[in-house]
């Protein structure tokens, strides 16, 4: 990736490629509390099959949904595809440089909603890396596997085809016609300042 | 993949439906059932804690209403949407999350007459204090904000004279007091305006009308723009601050651009209850497939009676907005391009006994209170809706004693204006 991407507005291909190929990820900022929205997305994403890792230093000794927190992204025994980040903006950059010094680098550096850091994006993107920024990866793959249309959401996405019920620990087909020609539906119009009556 | 922009019809058809997964059946099965089984005790409790997509009671969600619920999500251009069981519900459900006791919001005095009662009387009794402002006079918004104010609400076409709101006026006032514009977009339905696109954050209809378009079937509905930062001030605690009643759990912070969608279902729907039922929902969104071409045909034949009546000796004026002799048409041709809508008002040189005489003496013109069937329909409001009232009183509530209301149905129009000829006296 040697293009910056525009983080206004991801088209649907490049989050779904993303989440097709991803399968280690790493939650920056996991926290055991059900209620909050990191221990929503590590749930989730375990359901779905991939192989979720915890990073909370307060948290060494405790686990996750039976996954070993672990203190930093260093301490990690296996290579990680995806860093998924749950810290405010103004801490991301010392992260993503912990992401670049592993061998192998990740793949991906993921900042939730309301977290984005142009800076650490450009650093990442410069070492080859993909990122995405002020999204969720659970709302992303509950749109794009249209899963998230229980809940009445939109999720920009037509299909002709039969899809299987959802089982836990199924991977879901993300292979929809998309309907948007860019920005994702799901988390960035809240927290952009909001453009003219057009 | 490629990503495409579908037309408004392939959405009308294809939003939120697909075949269903365990059968294969490509109509929407009504999912008449009002629970569903957990796969265990850990789904049972991540679908209560809102951290599983899916189905528990359909007091909440429902797989044949969800499917109306995207496909309108889709239609408005929202990021969520969710069902009521009428207009009204949707209109409570929205206001549940944004008011508390004590609080103000700012309406067009220009409503549905039931609107209207609810605001003014319903509301009232929960302490949200309706503040009355004329969408004929922008200024009459600007000066009804208070640091009470909560919400703006508007219809974009309004009951029952058809007339046009600015809506991108009002949604400058809205964003200037930090507070989301609510749009009833019934009367004119997102084929005619999507009043996302000029600045509105939270859409809701009356499904009852145009949209399910049969007159078989109420519903309502709310979309979310997914516009609105509900965090910024701690002005709307429902979204804001964590909720007690998800041991908690913060929505805005949890569902992003969608969780005003979101509080509607799980502390609206949830706790106050007027769920749609899922056969209405099949109901309507079949109305819904068909929405581009009844519309189509709803605002030629009202165009075309409109002109008819226009000329006729027995009628005094003709507000339809899609004529150009009216105020509204500069608003009209801006807002609704393609058609002014279908519900407009006359009035009778013969007064109040024309009115009644009219109404009895049309046979197609069915006499009841309601608007957006595929059958045309007729009021004389003076003699029904607001009989109760002295002749004053019914003027300024726009009911005057000659005035009729009609909502032209997708008849040929050749014999709904044969009818209204013979009907008036030739
Ligand atoms: C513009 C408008 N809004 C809301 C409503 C209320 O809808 P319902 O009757 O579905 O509760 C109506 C019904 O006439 C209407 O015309």
């Amino acid at each position: 990736m040697l293009n910056r991407m525009n983080h206004d507005a991801y088209p649907d291909s490049y989050i779904r490629a993303i989440l097709n190929g991803v399968k280690t990820i790493a939650v920056v900022g996991a926290s055991p509390l059900n209620v909050r929205p990191s221990y929503f997305v590590f749930k989730y994403l375990a359901e779905r099959g991939y192989d979720m890792i915890p990073i909370n230093p307060g948290q060494v000794g405790n686990s996750l949904l039976g996954k070993p927190f672990v203190a930093s992204l260093r301490d990690i025994d296996r290579p990680v595809d995806m860093v998924d980040i749950f810290r405010a903006s103004a801490h991301v950059m010392p992260i993503v440089e912990e992401a670049l010094a592993l061998t192998p680098q990740p793949k991906v550096i993921w900042m939730q909603i309301g977290v984005r850091n142009d800076d650490a994006a450009a650093r990442a993107e410069a070492a080859g890396l993909q990122v995405v920024m002020n999204r969720c990866p659970k709302i992303e793959y509950g749109r794009l596997s249209s899963e998230i249309s229980w809940m009445g959401v939109n999720s920009r996405t037509l299909s002709s085809k039969r899809a299987p019920a959802p089982v836990k620990g199924m991977r879901l087909s993300l292979d929809r016609a998309s309907v948007a020609g860019g920005d994702t539906a799901a988390s960035d119009r809240a927290t952009r300042p909001r453009s003219g009556t057009s | 993949m490629t990503d495409r922009t579908p037309g408004f019809a392939t959405l009308a058809v294809h939003a939120g439906a697909q075949p269903d997964p365990t059968t294969g059946a490509r109509a929407t099965p009504i999912y008449q059932t009002t629970s569903f089984v957990f796969n265990d005790a850990d789904h049972a409790a991540s679908l209560f804690g809102l951290q599983a997509f899916g189905n528990i009671y359909t007091r909440i969600t429902n797989p044949t209403t969800s499917v109306l619920e995207e496909r309108v999500a889709a239609l408005e251009g929202g990021t969520a949407a969710l069902a009521t069981a009428s207009g009204h519900a949707a209109q409570l459900v929205v206001m549940q999350q944004l008011l508390m006791p004590g609080d103000e919001f700012i309406a067009a005095r220009k409503l549905y007459g039931g609107s209207i009662n609810q605001f003014t009387h319903a509301f009232k009794s929960f302490g949200w204090n309706v503040v009355w402002a004329d969408p004929d006079d922008i200024g009459s918004f600007q000066r009804a904000v208070t640091p009470k104010t909560k919400a703006i609400f508007i219809e974009s076409i309004a009951n029952p004279a058809g007339s046009i709101t600015d809506i991108e006026a009002i949604a400058e006032v809205a964003r200037n007091a930090g507070v989301p514009l609510i749009v009833d977009n019934t009367l004119a339905t997102p084929y005619l305006i999507r009043p996302i696109d000029h600045g509105a954050d939270i859409v809701v209809h009356s499904l009852t009308k145009f949209l399910g378009g049969h007159g078989n079937s109420l519903g309502g509905i709310i979309v979310d723009a997914g516009t609105f930062d509900w965090s910024k001030d701690g002005k709307y605690p429902m979204l804001s601050e964590p909720r007690p009643e998800y041991h908690g759990l913060k929505l805005q912070e949890t569902f992003g651009n969608f969780s005003f969608a979101i509080a509607c279902r799980v502390l609206g729907l949830r706790d106050l209850g007027p769920a749609l039922s899922p056969f209405n929902a099949f109901l309507l969104m079949t109305g819904i497939e068909t929405l581009p071409l009844r519309m189509q045909k709803h605002c030629e034949n009202a165009k075309a009676i409109a002109e008819f009546l226009s000329t006729h000796k027995a009628v005094s004026a003709v507000n339809y907005s899609g004529l150009a002799s009216s105020k509204y048409n500069a608003l009209a041709r801006k807002y609704a391009p393609k058609g002014a809508g279908a519900v407009f008002t006359f009035s009778l040189k013969g007064g109040y006994q024309a009115g009644v005489d009219l109404v009895s003496n049309l046979k197609l013109f069915s006499h009841l209170a309601n608007v957006g069937d595929t059958r045309s329909l007729v009021i004389h409001p003076a003699s029904t809706t607001h009989s109760q009232l002295d002749d004053a009183q019914k003027t300024a509530a726009g009911a005057a004693p000659d005035m009729v209301r009609v909502s032209i149905g997708i008849e040929d129009k050749e014999d709904l204006i044969a009818d209204l000829d013979e009907a008036l006296g030739g």
